[in-house]
């Protein structure tokens, strides 16, 4: 089996872009970062529209760039598959020519069975026949996916896919996305800098500022990461990712299990035995040392108090439960934690108000 | 009888030579302008600004000033003379191969520019496309920017081939004036005039005003087409 790695140094105007990771065999690694942080610059030298300086990049067993031993292979020599931020559908070619496009230049990688994939994956059969003029922002993207997916790449290079969408449009793709990320073997770099966008998609994830990677590691390490903290406010919040196992109609409730625990939640119509990702804010969890037996609070886990870090107020505290594999993060007054003795290994009670689940 | 009839073959003889060179002379333009359009829109090269002065240079000099150069270089001591004879093919003086020659230069820049404005306004991105989706560089530009700038190589079909139907200076100052060979309607209408037969040459004028009229009309139809594009 293949090795994939990149590793990159790119000097900018007032910074140097450098990066060095290993890609699994598939699942998304987001790249999240603000304007300016050098994310595109990145996907660009990755594709090899922009040439990065001291690089090394293999994918799939195959050498793109070894800047060691001189070698520098060109973009369409690269099986990248490569989806752009604005609509890039080539504009004299209908939706059916633009597919076949990647599929008659991809060599033998690619078969029209590939293509047959591709537009099954993303559901864009009906749209085969039309031209590229006719087709909404939402509509153009998933036809720019299935483009590169068609041409069997080894990697997928995805440059803020949904930029120029509106949010409801945003909602229309991000289905086909994860669909993208669970059925397909195909590891993929995904740049952006919408931070639900990340937690929703990513498995991986790397924070680039002024080209620098600020963290790395899985979404939910970086999220729960209270140390050096991502995100400050209400956004602070926890990821956790279970599976759906049981549905009570009467009270339009559905039970998510996950390692270290399970869940009560509102029933959003998601199938049983469908994986879910679950948003737990600071702000929603509680810690009590005791379990609490008059409340109003349906989802109480058992978890052990790994960290402790002060918050934007100074009355405030932010602590971070191990709750399993899982990290969960609790606002609480600084009043609260010295008043109940909390300290680093105790065990206690979290209780959770709200969950937020995204899919 | 006869007079009408040799004045009405000479009229056609110019008129089929004019429709001629301006055809070879716009099919040849294209093929030298297309990659030299897509030079300049491509390329940070420093030869870039004195190399576009020089294409967009008959666009300002007088034609006699362009012909007469034209002229000395074709001749038997210019360069392109010399070289010309060496290879065995005579002296392009005073020859349709000349004057084809004469019409490309100055044409030049009415080829290059809208080219080079077609392609300006692709943008980077669909060359892009290309390569990711595995276009070798000659493919990509074959099957992605020429198609893409249609619309301004038919605007510079257009302007190349009205402009060579209207020229004079640079016909008279290296084709002459030999009746099926250099002589064009251009001309013809001056031999006219100096003769003082201007019924003739009234007719071959109106006929040059009628097919300006309709060569700005098939213009404006490029643009209402393929708008914001081309010349």
């Amino acid at each position: 089996m293949g090795h994939n790695h990149i590793r990159l140094c790119l000097p900018r105007a007032n910074h140097v872009l450098a990066l060095d990771v290993s890609l699994p065999d598939h699942g998304i690694t987001v790249i999240l970062g603000a304007s300016g942080s050098g994310k595109t610059s990145l996907l660009r030298c990755v594709a090899g529209l922009e040439r990065a300086q001291d690089a090394y990049m293999e994918m799939g067993g195959v050498v793109w760039q070894d800047d060691a031993l001189g070698i520098f292979v060109p973009t369409w020599q690269r099986a990248v598959g490569y989806v752009f931020q604005e609509a890039s559908l080539l504009p004299h070619l209908d939706v059916k020519q633009n597919l076949a496009y990647g599929l008659k230049r991809a060599g033998h990688r690619a078969t029209t069975h590939s293509l047959g994939q591709a537009v099954d994956l993303l559901g864009i059969g009906p749209l085969l026949g039309r031209s590229t003029a006719r087709l909404s922002g939402g509509e153009r993207q998933r036809v720019a996916l299935a483009r590169a997916l068609a041409s069997q790449p080894r990697l997928l290079l995805l440059d803020e896919p949904m930029a120029s969408l509106d949010a409801a449009r945003r909602q229309d793709i991000l289905p086909w996305l994860e669909k993208m990320r669970d059925e397909l073997h195909l590891p993929m770099l995904y740049v952006t800098h919408a931070v639900d966008e990340a937690a929703r998609l990513g498995a991986h994830m790397l924070v680039l500022e002024n080209g620098q990677v600020k963290t790395q590691g899985s979404v939910a390490d970086v999220f729960a990461n209270i140390e050096q903290p991502q995100w400050v406010g209400e956004d602070m919040g926890a990821w956790l990712q279970g599976t759906v196992v049981e549905r009570q109609a009467d009270w339009h409730l559905c039970r998510v299990a996950f390692e270290g625990g399970q869940m009560w939640l509102r029933d959003t119509g998601v199938a049983l035995g469908q994986m879910v990702r679950m948003r737990v804010l600071a702000r929603d969890v509680s810690i009590a040392t005791e379990l609490p037996l008059h409340t109003s609070i349906q989802n109480q886990l058992s978890a052990v108090i790994e960290a402790v870090a002060p918050d934007a107020h100074p009355s405030q505290v932010l602590v971070r439960l191990r709750v399993g594999p899982w990290a969960v993060l609790a606002r609480i007054t600084q009043k609260a934690w010295s008043d109940l003795a909390l300290h680093l290994g105790q065990t206690v009670c979290v209780q959770v108000k709200s969950v937020a689940v995204v899919a | 009888m006869s007079v009408w009839f040799s004045d009405a073959a000479s009229a056609w003889s110019a008129v089929v030579l004019t429709v001629q060179l301006a055809s070879v002379t716009t099919v040849l333009l294209l093929c030298v302008a297309t990659p030299l359009a897509w030079w300049l829109s491509q390329t940070r090269s420093r030869w870039r600004a004195p190399i576009l002065a020089f294409v967009t240079l008959p666009l300002v000099l007088p034609p006699t000033v362009l012909g007469f150069y034209l002229l000395v270089a074709m001749g038997p001591q210019g360069w392109l003379g010399q070289w010309t004879q060496a290879m065995g093919w005579g002296l392009l003086s005073f020859t349709f191969s000349g004057l084809v020659l004469g019409s490309m230069v100055f044409s030049l820049p009415f080829a290059v520019q809208p080219l080079q404005h077609a392609f300006d306004a692709m943008g980077p991105r669909p060359m892009e496309v290309a390569a990711t989706l595995g276009a070798r560089p000659l493919d990509a530009f074959f099957s992605v920017a020429l198609p893409l700038a249609r619309p301004g190589m038919v605007t510079a079909a257009i302007l190349t081939f009205a402009h060579t139907v209207g020229e004079f200076g640079v016909v008279l100052m290296i084709g002459g004036n030999v009746p099926g060979q250099t002589r064009v309607v251009s001309t013809q209408i001056y031999g006219h005039v100096e003769a003082m037969e201007y019924a003739q040459a009234h007719a071959l004028a109106a006929g040059m005003l009628a097919f300006s009229f309709v060569v700005l009309l098939a213009l404006a139809a490029v643009k209402r087409r393929w708008p914001g594009v081309g010349a």
